[in-house]
């Protein structure tokens, strides 16, 4: 059995046949080939999967990607614009947010929602919303002042709205 | 790599549709899914069908409606989370989701799929146990409700049976009520060790309050149906006060049955209980407000 699943990711429309099992998070890396969004753990701990989903950070691995059906998807490919890496990005650049790599899309797209919605986060902010997210190289330390680097660095009149998402 | 067994999927368009679907035995709903699908990697669970309930948004709303705090099977916990009407009148709700899982979880996990999981260490069970919640199931004729108290049968087992659904659950709202929730766990986001809910209303004077009645729920240890049922029997007529809370937590310690596990020993366990009864009490006596 399969069933049609039609989604919006990061602004483009996708259709396709999937099994009602395939899981979200392999929908989007391996029937789209959007890699940026990982594979981690497989039991929602991680957070190296995490993706919006209808403008809210999803799990993706504990999601079925029939769910998504209907809805707007989005993921780290869709958080650059004309070119221009978005604040968070910059700022996970600026303030080393990063060794492996393996979490920070996950990482991005939590503290992206963070600042659509509180813009001006304060450390406990930061380290509680990112709390159900495993980094295993930079302690959290350079992550934590990384969103704190993207608060400071955007316009205040940026909002979720203005995302494909 | 986990992903779940082979299973049909179909997007319930009503709640009558939903319940439709689900007459069939192997059938099971699915709304955030963040308990099923894991299960199902596990094949601890192999439902044939899943039923996704996500689009019946009837079923997310949290309102206070004629004496009672009314919250929906399909709010999030999030939902839950941010409801200051829920936190003024069951500041209970809010200590337990601030612990359960992590705020991504909470986002798209429900209310009513954690009941339904019926984990015996899920945190909403023992805080619903203890305000004394009745679920509303619908069914194919109707409505029933079923006290929480009554609604798990034992782990992953519930009274929910073919072609129906838990709708609501309804918590009722008294005066001079407060109630707090006190967990311990391994580390941020984990299943508890241990838990403790209380829900007490208090009467007499402002300065020497007597406990009117008092519910406790207990989370992982063991307890019937979430509860502490002669802890709380103790308290009633008793004087809001340490000794009565402390003797309380000891009650509520030998009532209990833990396993050991990798998260502890038995002992531990009934330790926790007594401490976190206690605080939790202490913490839901210090939240009523006698003059309102």
């Amino acid at each position: 059995m399969t069933i049609r699943v039609a989604v919006s990711v990061n602004g483009t429309e996708y259709v396709r046949e999937v099994e009602p099992r395939l899981l979200l998070i392999h929908f989007i890396r391996d029937d789209l080939g959007l890699t940026g969004s990982h594979w981690g753990c497989d039991t929602s701990n991680c957070g190296s999967c995490v993706m919006w989903l209808d403008g809210r950070p999803v799990k993706s691995c504990t999601l079925l990607a029939a769910m998504a059906d209907g809805r707007a998807v989005r993921t780290v490919e869709g958080l650059e614009r004309n070119g221009k890496l978005d604040p968070v990005q910059q700022g996970f650049i600026e303030c080393h947010g990063l060794q492996c790599g393996f979490c920070t899309s996950g990482m991005l797209m939590t503290a992206r929602w963070l600042l659509d919605h509180h813009p001006d986060p304060d450390e406990a902010q930061i380290r509680e919303v990112i709390s159900g997210q495993v980094c295993r190289c930079t302690g959290y330390e350079n992550i934590v002042r990384s969103v704190r680097w993207a608060a400071e660095h955007e316009g205040a009149s940026r909002m979720a709205e203005d995302g494909p998402a | 790599m986990q992903v779940p067994s082979h299973v049909e999927y179909e997007r319930a368009a009503s709640l009558q549709h939903a319940l439709s679907l689900l007459t069939r035995p192997d059938a099971r709903a699915v709304a955030g899914g963040h308990s099923l699908i894991p299960m199902m990697k596990l094949r601890l669970a192999q439902p044939e069908l899943l039923v996704d309930i996500n689009g019946l948004t009837e079923l997310s709303f949290i309102a206070l409606d004629d004496g009672q705090l009314r919250i929906g099977a399909l709010a999030r916990h999030a939902d839950l989370l941010d409801s200051a009407v829920a936190g003024r009148c069951y500041p209970i709700f809010h200590d337990a989701e601030r612990v359960v899982a992590d705020p991504i979880v909470r986002l798209w996990g429900t209310i009513g799929g954690s009941l339904c999981q019926a984990d015996p260490s899920e945190d909403l069970s023992a805080a619903f146990a203890a305000a004394r919640a009745t679920a509303v199931i619908r069914g194919q004729d109707g409505e029933r409700t079923v006290p929480v108290r009554q609604f798990h049968l034992g782990p992953y087992e519930t009274v929910i049976g073919p072609g129906e659904l838990l709708a609501e659950v309804r918590v009722p709202v008294l005066p001079a009520t407060g109630s707090a929730y006190e967990k311990v766990s391994r580390r941020v986001g984990d299943w508890s060790i241990a838990a403790a809910g209380a829900v007490l209303r208090l009467g007499g004077a402002a300065e020497r309050p007597v406990i009117v009645s008092a519910g406790i729920g207990l989370t992982a240890v063991g307890a019937e149906h979430f509860v502490a049922a002669e802890a709380e029997e103790f308290l009633r007529g008793r004087a809001a006060d340490e000794e009565s809370f402390a003797a309380a937590g000891a009650i509520a310690a030998r009532g209990c049955h833990p396993a050991a596990d990798q998260r502890g020993p038995e002992d531990y366990k009934r330790h926790l209980v007594a401490e976190l009864t206690t605080r939790a009490l202490r913490r839901a006596a210090a939240r009523v407000r006698l003059d309102a």
